[in-house]
């Protein structure tokens, strides 16, 4: 075979009508741009989504008080209140595996320092919480199992919430008034950023559950319990075994909560990001096809236009395998290259994107991968039909064609 | 010595319409090494299927012909690409150079799909050749459209001598050609001619006949005429004429 004279002689046809080759490329270049901005966007959009699922912590499991009945109107999970500090240490005594548990007070109150006040998250937690969701202490040090025993009036507090009361950076030590109860801050927590429903996880303060139950929220029952299990494996068996201890507990009863796992958020929060970028992805493919159906397009034009030349190489000797190599050489040139310059574009697109738009983007090497080698694809795809048809021209018609 | 061109009792038949069409009809012709020869006839003669057939671009459907001794009037399609690219080198009536590309690429297209693995320094160097034959060596940067259209078929004639074929066949080549020029391409031809190399040419023109040494007349399908040339005309002499004609015009004008 004579490839690699054909590789010049498609180049030279391709560099005769630069301009032409330049337009017939431009469908692969927008479509091959298209998939690799479209598939960067997406997994930027999907890590920072885990990320986020990460930053609630590891391998945490969540129960949550079921629903309430009221003159046979049913309220939804989480209405009543129905878990108690009772079923968060029958947990921790009970459920192996269990690396910590604490039972979770919220609300939303008014706090006082400095003559500033602020409107906040008060959440009620025990000492276990900063390692179940992963979240040091900037400062000072968490609050112990005697100041729950003893409804101590300590606090650690978030990072946004330090920022609004306590200008001078100065915090642990410092006196915050939550209720007009004077609480001591004991630690300062690093800052954690935004939670995957877009809420400052930054803007908390935490006291021990046995304060907020006594002293802020002042009623019995707990919002929700976390558990972390000591491993990715372990979580299943240990949902099992809470949502057994706790059905124990009830005695019978209809069963009155909800466990969750992490996992099962995570996928939900990652399903939409994942339904736009495959829909967005497949938008784009299409493009792709229809940058290869212009190639077939001019290719199947430029057969026709070049019957002439077709015949003089036919003439001079040339096989027909020589002129459908070439033909099918131009169009693999002609969407490779238009590849190799959507990819460059693309990346470009989702930098600028990113940039705009404070995304995060991912470029995956396997997206690159792909592009390149379906775009050759497609070369080849479209671009054999009409290289069949030159191939196949009978010397003696294409020498006369006008 | 064996002819360069042997045919016999070739026939042509195109049943594609409705009506077979019998083109050629039993011709046979041997032709040698040196010879200049012209195939003449009106329209319809079958001028031009024969030279099709003796082109290799076609193959015979009765008769066999020899090219060089090898019998090609059963070779494939591949086959007969390899003889048109070894053993034949085509001057058309259009030129048929490819577009916006050089005088030299031009000429070294035959060498692109030889046997022969050329590099594509020896394959300048032997398109630079081929062009200095035809005194086209200084021209060879040029695009066909940059030449004149004597310049254009004398790059055709260097293409066409690019692989040192057996025999050069032309198709009307000074159809296109104004008679100053004719006579100039005519030169061409004749100078290769005496270094030995074997012409076939299609012609309509009697005068341009003049110049070969061998005139064979067509006449529906069959050969009529197989005669030498007498009182041949010279390129050199005939041109002389014509410089000398353009003098006086202008001698006489001023």
């Amino acid at each position: 075979m004579r490839v690699f004279s054909t590789i010049k002689v498609a180049l030279r046809a391709l560099l005769r009508n630069t301009m032409r080759s330049i337009l017939t490329a431009l469908g692969i270049i927008i479509g091959v741009a298209a998939v690799i901005a479209m598939v960067s966007i997406g997994n930027g959009a999907k890590s920072q989504v885990e990320a986020q699922v990460a930053s609630l912590g590891e391998n945490v499991i969540t129960v949550f008080p079921g629903s309430f009945t009221a003159g046979g109107m049913r309220s939804g999970w989480g209405s009543a209140s129905t878990l108690t500090v009772d079923d968060a240490d029958a947990i921790k005594r009970e459920v192996s595996n269990v690396l910590g548990v604490t039972p979770e007070m919220r609300d939303r109150a008014q706090v006082l320092a400095n003559g500033l006040n602020w409107n906040t998250q008060i959440m009620g937690e025990s000492p276990d919480y900063p390692s179940i969701r992963s979240w040091p202490l900037a400062d000072g040090a968490m609050f112990t199992d005697q100041d729950v025993r003893s409804v101590a009036k300590v606090a650690i507090i978030g990072k946004t919430v330090a920022d609004q009361l306590f200008t001078d950076g100065n915090v642990v030590g410092q006196t915050i008034r939550i209720r007009n109860i004077p609480f001591k801050i004991v630690g300062l927590l690093a800052a954690k950023g935004f939670n995957l429903f877009g809420q400052d996880q930054d803007d908390t303060v935490v006291i021990p559950y046995t304060s907020h139950m006594k002293r802020v929220a002042r009623r019995p029952n707990i919002n929700s319990i976390l558990v972390q299990a000591a491993s990715a494996g372990a979580i299943d068996k240990v949902q099992q075994d809470i949502t057994g201890l706790l059905m124990q507990r009830r005695k019978g009863r209809e069963q009155d909560f909800t466990v969750r796992n992490q996992v099962e958020l995570a996928q939900a929060a990652t399903a939409t990001s994942q339904t736009m970028t495959l829909l967005l992805s497949a938008i784009a493919g299409v493009s792709l096809v229809v940058g290869g159906i212009g190639i077939m397009n001019i290719m199947l034009v430029s057969v026709t236009e070049r019957t002439r030349e077709i015949g003089i190489r036919l003439a001079v000797g040339a096989h027909g395998r020589d002129v459908l190599l070439q033909f099918l050489i131009e169009a693999v040139i002609l969407s490779s290259l238009g590849g190799i310059i959507g990819i460059v574009l693309g990346i470009g697109f989702s930098e600028l994107v990113s940039m705009n738009t404070g995304w995060p983007i991912l470029v995956s090497p396997a997206s690159v991968v792909v592009a390149v080698a379906f775009s050759a694809v497609v070369g080849v795809f479209f671009g054999f039909y009409p290289a069949r048809k030159a191939a196949q021209l009978d010397p003696i018609e294409a020498l006369r064609y006008e | 010595m064996a002819p360069v061109v042997k045919i016999e009792e070739i026939h042509k038949i195109y049943d594609s319409g409705e009506i077979p069409v019998h083109a050629v009809r039993g011709v046979s012709i041997e032709i040698f090494r040196g010879e200049f020869v012209a195939l003449m006839g009106a329209s319809g003669s079958g001028k031009s299927t024969l030279m099709n057939l003796l082109g290799c671009l076609d193959r015979p459907t009765r008769g066999r012909y020899l090219l060089d001794g090898i019998d090609v009037s059963q070779l494939d399609r591949n086959e007969l690409a390899d003889i048109r690219n070894q053993k034949i080198g085509f001057v058309f009536q259009g030129f048929n150079l490819l577009a916006r590309t050089t005088a030299l690429e031009n000429t070294e297209l035959p060498m692109m799909y030889g046997k022969r693995h050329h590099s594509s320094r020896e394959m300048r160097k032997r398109a630079l050749h081929s062009l200095e034959i035809v005194g086209l060596a200084n021209r060879a940067d040029h695009f066909p459209n940059q030449l004149s259209g004597g310049q254009q078929q004398r790059v055709a004639i260097a293409r066409a001598l690019a692989n040192d074929p057996e025999i050069l066949l032309a198709d009307e080549p000074t159809g296109n050609l104004d008679s100053k020029t004719s006579v100039e391409v005519m030169g061409v031809f004749q100078k290769l001619n005496e270094q030995g190399i074997t012409i076939v040419m299609v012609t309509h023109e009697l005068d341009i006949a003049r110049y070969c040494k061998r005139n064979l007349i067509l006449r529906d399908g069959a050969l009529v005429r197989d005669e030498a040339v007498r009182d041949r005309l010279h390129a050199a002499e005939e041109m002389k004429k014509l410089q000398d004609a353009e003098a006086a015009a202008k001698l006489t004008s001023a």
